[in-house]
């Protein structure tokens, strides 16, 4: 069979496709960000003395993490209309995403602060450093290049998830492909193009983030 | 209406859609394990273009997302002559997805395995195949179980993606039902139920019970 | 937590000792760590603990340190009670930032050093003046410059933790530790980690402390050559007692009980 691939409509499409990238770009950015923050929460909450809150939000974590997003998604996106509460398409994506990989990064973190050693914590002590500066100036700085990788492949993570937002009708870059194939009854073009896409950003990102965290582990003195 | 009467009225449709779930996680773990075997392996060979060909298989597969294969092979592959049905393209999307995942997995276990196990097989001039699945495949299999357990639950999670391309496994039953009652909590609480249960309490106890087992079976004298 | 009414909420009289443990007991579990522990250690006074491991030694310095709670007794720094509070006319456990402002007074260096890696060694001396004393930038630097000097590390202050040999990292520790003024130094088997031809090194600096500073310092350690130089008195512990204590050329020339003898010569075979 002969490929039918049409250069013309790909040329003629891709202003579309790339307007849709730019926003599926900046779903990742918000959602990356909720989820840096949000991990290191669910992180911390874990390392509270009460141990009842500590378990239950480990299981939390474990029940974000075993479901599929799709289904959070549409959970969010149609469960507020359900109790008055409207929220729209992108917010509720954004929530979805922002969540679930925060329960990724809050085990990554979770795994950076527990290979800090205990004597670490111990010097702050004998130093007499307040919690919070054993915290920030301490332990974390330590924590952060064993999980520069993890956070990397979470923000990489982040990016594949958010075709998962078409679905609610979020106009990201799967979303602007399927509306042009239903328009043109064409998808070779444009289902490609958003693959090539897609391994366009994220396989470069992947080669800057593994540099960063060699960049970041010589900066910090660890070799 | 009680969550008893929803259940009641839609619980075979929940079963249906379980049960549809349940052989897509079955058919997608079969791929994820061959593949994941078969380029793990590529991934060690000592030949530069096999090790390029599995490099190349895995960064396509883990470059780009789930969604944009499971659309791509379902749309665009009958264009180059070959049709699956959304159940065929479901399962093996997933598979080869995942699969690209398991081969670094597999790769990393293999590595992991002393040298000295390596030098020992060398030694009692086993050929390179005998020592590879006599030897270094078997340990390298425990060293990789816990990781699996994961990648068994990104397996069912990904069958999920499925439904977009219209496959009436649980998750697609899940949205029909709500767009039948709008009750959204309801509707999408209970398939949330279901896929939890069946990572927590069949999928990772199953991974961890095959550890146990074999490591109690490499300790017996 | 025993009768804590019956203890004193503060020193007083002459004589006030920098450190007093009154009755002190620590179990883990059903293991008894210390026994009914009491010490008093005088101000500059410098004493060597030794025992068997196992003999709750490094226990001690890690209670004074705050590193460990007690399950029962005092401890008393600078005639103030460290452990426990005064509340009401009587003794309750300390809490958090109570313990945190009698600390202050004592400095601890530990066997696996414990620098911060990701920090210089200047800046790992600076750390705790600038944060926690509150001193200026400059006023720290020229503090920590001047201990790393002393302790011979002024030319490796711009060096990583990773960058420096154990015995380099020992000496920038006891100067981190000296940066924060204590009034009490803990030095916990500082020389174990260290190969033996750098032990020395840190010895050396030890024994310059001890001539230059007016301080207060309680070691645990295995160099018993070192311990009988620089120790106004060494005590030997056994299985969470003490065994017996007195001035170093007594108790190494002439100890009196029958387990510190043995130690002493299994200690003196295996050299």
């Amino acid at each position: 069979m002969e490929l039918d691939w049409s250069w013309r409509f790909a040329w003629e499409i891709l202003p579309d496709l790339l307007a849709g990238a730019l926003k599926t770009l900046a779903a990742v950015g918000i959602g990356y960000s909720m989820a840096i923050v949000g991990g290191l929460i669910l992180a911390l909450l874990q390392r509270t003395r009460s141990r009842l809150l500590s378990a239950a939000v480990r299981e939390f974590v474990e029940f974000i993490r075993s479901t599929p997003l799709l289904l959070q998604i549409y959970f969010v996106f149609f469960v507020g209309p359900q109790f008055g509460v409207q929220l729209s398409p992108w917010a509720s994506g954004l929530i979805a995403i922002g969540l679930y990989r925060s329960a990724y990064l809050s085990e990554i973190y979770r795994g950076g602060l527990e290979a800090v050693p205990a004597g670490q914590w111990e010097a702050c002590t004998a130093l007499n450093l307040s919690g919070r500066d054993a915290y920030f100036r301490i332990i974390i700085p330590q924590a952060l290049p064993p999980a520069t990788a993890g956070m990397g492949n979470a923000l990489i993570a982040i990016f594949k998830d958010t075709p998962m937002l078409s679905a609610i009708g979020v106009a990201e870059l799967m979303h602007a492909a399927t509306v042009v194939g239903a328009n043109s009854y064409r998808y070779l073009e444009p289902y490609t193009l958003v693959g090539l896409i897609f391994l366009l950003l994220s396989l470069p990102a992947a080669w800057v983030i593994r540099i960063f965290e060699r960049w970041l582990r010589s900066k910090l003195g660890m070799v | 209406m009680s969550l008893w009467l929803f259940l009641v009225q839609y619980g075979s449709r929940y079963l249906s859609g379980s049960l549809v779930t349940a052989s897509q996680f079955v058919l997608a773990s079969l791929v994820t394990v061959v593949f994941a075997v078969t380029f793990g392996l590529l991934l060690l060979s000592k030949t530069y273009w096999l090790r390029a060909f599995a490099a190349a298989y895995i960064d396509f597969f883990r470059g780009s997302s789930l969604v944009v294969q499971i659309y791509w092979i379902f749309f665009v592959l009958p264009l180059l002559g070959l049709s699956l049905s959304p159940f065929i393209a479901g399962f093996l999307a997933v598979g080869l997805n995942t699969g690209a995942y398991g081969a670094e997995v597999v790769r990393g276990a293999i590595l992991a395995v002393p040298k000295g196990q390596w030098e020992a097989a060398y030694a009692l001039s086993m050929s390179p195949a005998k020592r590879m699945y006599r030897i270094i495949f078997p340990q390298a299999f425990l060293i990789m179980l816990p990781p699996w357990g994961n990648l068994l639950i990104d397996v069912l999670k990904g069958t999920a993606l499925v439904s977009l391309i219209g496959l009436a496994e649980l998750m697609f039953q899940a949205k029909q039902i709500n767009n039948l009652t709008f009750l959204s909590a309801q509707a999408f609480g209970a398939a949330l139920a279901i896929y939890y249960l069946l990572a927590r309490f069949l999928i990772t106890p199953a991974v961890r019970g095959l550890e146990s087992r074999l490591r109690r079976k490499m300790s017996r004298t | 937590m025993d009768s804590s009414q019956d203890y004193p909420l503060e020193l007083t009289g002459t004589n006030v000792p920098m450190v007093r443990f009154m009755n002190v007991s620590k179990n883990y579990g059903g293991l008894k760590v210390l026994d009914n522990l009491n010490l008093d250690v005088a101000e500059a006074e410098k004493v060597s603990i030794i025992g068997p491991s196992g003999s709750g030694k490094t226990t001690v310095l890690r209670m004074l340190m705050t590193l460990e709670s007690i399950n029962s007794g005092v401890i008393y720094v600078d005639g103030k009670p460290l452990t426990h509070m005064p509340r009401g006319g009587k003794l309750v456990p300390a809490d958090a930032s109570y313990l945190r402002r009698m600390r202050a007074s004592i400095g601890m260096c530990f066997q696996s050093f414990n620098l911060f890696p990701h920090m210089t060694a200047l800046q790992n001396c600076v750390e705790g003046p600038i944060q926690v004393l509150g001193l200026s930038k400059a006023e720290a630097r020229d503090r920590a410059e001047e201990l790393l000097s002393m302790v011979g590390m002024i030319e490796k202050k711009d060096q990583h933790p990773a960058r420096l040999s154990g015995g380099q990292q020992q000496r920038v520790a006891i100067a981190r530790a000296l940066a924060m003024r204590p009034k009490v130094m803990l030095f916990d088997e500082v020389t174990s980690a260290l190969d033996p031809e750098v032990i020395g090194e840190v010895t050396n600096v030890i024994r310059k402390l001890v001539s230059e500073f007016r301080l207060t310092m309680l070691m645990v350690t295995h160099q018993m050559g070192f311990a009988a130089d620089i120790s106004d008195r060494v005590c030997f512990f056994f299985s969470g007692k003490i065994e017996e204590q007195g001035e170093p050329k007594q108790l190494f020339g002439d100890p009196k009980r029958e387990r510190t003898q043995q130690f002493l010569s299994a200690v003196k075979d295996a050299v």
